[in-house]
């Protein structure tokens, strides 16, 4: 009997003590005719639960123990004595003859390992059975523990909702322990980077080349100054300059002119944009825009103009943001009360001088934190920078030169053919801690900005 | 002496295929405070707001009828909103001062309309409209601090310095006492007695006792009509009708 059996006989355990118990209350609750305190399923549940869930946890622990049991008990076997002492070799022996008991493996590299698969056999099969008497025990034991508690004054309603609870609870925390288990190994290779570059080498140097990194100073070529500046450049400068206004006219126009039909068309469609993948505004970034930036570049008198530019990023990001911000924008101009827009029209105000006297000044904070959240995602954003930003750090701020970017900086270094622990490759976990503590902390700034903002108007 | 302000004629109003109100005459003058009273609902609250173009804001909503100002149509096409509502203000139900400063709130009509053309003609019709309000003295020396943290009572009285400030020829109040406790009620009320004879002023209200103490003129409407209108003391001493009769002395509403 393997885990998997035991898994299935535990289950099956479980539907039998839950089918069960219903049975037994719907009975109850027909013979006493009065009302109990929990449906019938509730009582079902109860019982299944643990009737279940103690072997469940025991198979988990099991699975995770058993085989060092099993290794245990084959050392006591008298064969064991001829094993080499612990080392490389003994670890090979044992792990051949487990595969051949488990009949993974037919022949045999070492002769001793043949004379060991039986013991490990005669191990395996006395450690299931130890197991299944354990499950059974348990199901029983809690099976029975419940079910002498099922009476129909008993509230069993309320402990399985006690357990959802801790379900959901349970759901919750794991979103939260992977983010803490994501910023632990990002702070573990930072770390080990930071340990070979100084972090103001790191943070305030303006030389960036890691194909050309000296051994003995890596951190004169790692310098990420002139990424972050290029993803300030590109992210926060040029797609906010095109994300900005084309999201907060779009707002305006959609909460405060458009007929209520317009909207219902035109609202879904902005929305549609925030659902094309980044992928699809990469190519449209890098083989439609970027050359016609160029031609542009070009045509105005800019010989040089790269065809990897910052302002062909920069604006299909923009593009991809307008959504973001317009619906922020949207939401915060639908928040402000109708009466401050009755009160200025009243006065005698124009609807566009209600718009941005009245009505923007009251939905600038939510405008602003819109605005800090669509920053943090373009700076954030990969698929459009790898596509169309050059892969070159320059320091510049022509929109017309290439720059780079850090989330098109962590891709190129963690898709090189560099061994793992190089400080060229564990530069990209440096850059992804910068980025991801920026875009936190704009996250934060923003969200206090709106909520501070909900708190004045409700 | 007593020539209307403004003269409504035939007015009937529907949102979309509802009427809310039917074929209303009123006038409105200077030296008398007109109440609009009646149950909820039954379109007192649309009228006033044909009375200023409030309704333009709802695009659903349908004016038919004659509404003069000063004998001017104010429906006629050439008409300008604008202008418009700068003569005929409105104060309205729940307190609205914009999130800014005092002074900007009071400020917010002259300058949209350029009616100051320096710092101290503005602070000048400042400091008029809010002693008109009877605000000055609780507010003048924190002028710079947000309207919305006066008081309710102080909001609306602030309201009122609001529309002053922009010198309208007509008040509209709809309901404006009616998120105000008592006290400040009968400030505002004190506040209307007041205003009365420099603007004309037209309120709604459903509070009667408070329609018998500030008006002169009382309309009584009903599911949309106008059942009554006359004197203030005749409607609550003598009315002509039954409805009024029921509806003043609480049999329904």
């Amino acid at each position: 009997m393997n885990g998997v059996v035991l898994l299935i006989l535990t289950v099956g355990l479980g539907i039998i003590a839950w089918a069960s118990t219903r049975m037994h209350a719907l009975g109850f609750r027909r013979r006493s005719g009065s009302r109990t305190s929990s449906l019938p399923h509730h009582y079902g549940w109860y019982v299944a639960l643990w009737t279940a869930v103690p072997p469940l946890i025991f198979l988990a622990i099991w699975a995770a123990t058993s085989p060092a049991l099993v290794t245990d008990m084959v050392l006591q076997a008298p064969a064991a004595v001829q094993l080499p002492p612990p080392g490389f070799e003994r670890a090979a022996i044992l792990s051949e003859a487990r595969a051949l008991a488990a009949g993974q493996a037919h022949g045999a590299f070492h002769a001793l390992s043949r004379t060991l698969a039986p013991a490990y056999d005669a191990a395996q099969t006395r450690i299931d059975w130890i197991a299944t008497a354990i499950v059974l025990l348990l199901a029983l034991a809690g099976g029975a523990y419940a079910y002498l508690h099922v009476r129909p004054e008993f509230s069993a309603r309320t402990r399985i909702e006690r357990v959802v609870l801790g379900l959901l609870l349970g759901a919750s925390l794991i979103a939260i322990l992977t983010t803490a288990g994501i910023v632990a190994s990002l702070l573990y290779e930072a770390g080990r980077f930071f340990s070979v570059v100084p972090v103001t080498d790191f943070l305030f140097g303006t030389h960036w080349s890691p194909q050309s990194i000296d051994p003995r100073n890596p951190g004169a070529s790692l310098g990420a100054v002139p990424l972050f500046w290029g993803t300030f450049f590109i992210g926060a400068v040029i797609a906010m300059a095109v994300a900005i206004p084309f999201g907060l006219m779009s707002a305006i126009y959609l909460t405060q002119y458009a007929a209520p039909r317009a909207r219902r068309i035109m609202k879904p469609v902005l929305e549609v944009l925030a659902g094309i993948p980044t992928v699809v505004y990469g190519y449209f970034a890098a083989l439609t825009v970027a050359p016609a930036v160029r031609q542009f570049a070009v045509a105005i008198g800019i010989e040089w103009a790269s065809s990897e530019s910052a302002l062909a990023a920069g604006l299909v990001m923009g593009v991809m943001i307008i959504p973001f911000v317009s619906s922020m924008a949207d939401d915060s101009l639908a928040a402000v009360p109708n009466s401050m827009r009755d009160g200025s029209l009243a006065m005698g105000a124009t609807p566009s001088e209600t718009i941005t006297r009245v009505m923007l000044p009251a939905a600038l904070p939510g405008v602003v934190g819109g605005v800090l959240l669509a920053v943090s995602r373009a700076i954030g954003e990969t698929m459009i920078v790898v596509m169309a930003a050059s892969g070159v750090a320059t320091l510049t701020a022509n929109p017309f030169a290439s720059t780079t970017t850090v989330t098109r900086q962590i891709v190129d270094l963690l898709t090189g053919e560099a061994e793992f622990d190089s400080p060229k490759t564990l530069a990209a976990f440096a850059l992804g801690l910068t980025l991801f503590l920026i875009t936190l902390l704009l996250n934060i700034v923003a969200l206090n900005v709106v909520k501070r903002y909900r708190e004045t108007y409700e | 002496m007593n020539t209307p302000k403004i003269t409504a004629r035939n007015v009937s109003v529907s949102y979309a295929d509802k009427q809310a109100i039917h074929d209303i005459s009123i006038d409105v003058d200077m030296d008398h405070v007109i109440a609009f009273i009646g149950p909820s609902g039954c379109g007192k609250s649309t009228f006033l707001r044909t009375l200023n173009r409030m309704n333009d804001t709802i695009p659903s909503a349908r004016v038919s009828g004659d509404v003069r100002l000063d004998g001017q149509d104010i429906y006629a096409p050439e008409m300008d909103v604008v202008q418009l509502r700068a003569r005929v203000g409105m104060v309205f139900q729940k307190p609205n001062p914009f999130p800014k400063s005092i002074y900007e709130n009071v400020a917010y009509g002259p300058r949209i309309h350029g009616l100051a053309t320096s710092r101290s003609e503005m602070d000048a019709i400042v400091e008029r409209s809010l002693t008109r309000a009877g605000l000055w003295n609780e507010v003048k020396d924190r002028l710079s601090e947000s309207g919305t943290a006066l008081s309710g009572g102080q909001q609306q009285r602030l309201c009122i310095a609001r529309a002053i400030a922009v010198d309208p020829e007509v008040i509209l109040m709809d309901e404006p006492c009616s998120a105000l406790d008592p006290i400040a009620t009968a400030r505002i009320e004190e506040l209307i007695h007041d205003l009365r004879g420099r603007y004309a002023i037209a309120i709604v209200t459903h509070n009667m006792q408070q329609a018998a103490r500030v008006s002169q003129r009382t309309a009584f409407f009903h599911l949309g009509t106008l059942v009554e209108y006359g004197k203030t003391s005749d409607i609550f001493t003598n009315p002509k009708e039954e409805r009024t009769k029921d509806y003043i002395t609480g049999r329904y509403g």
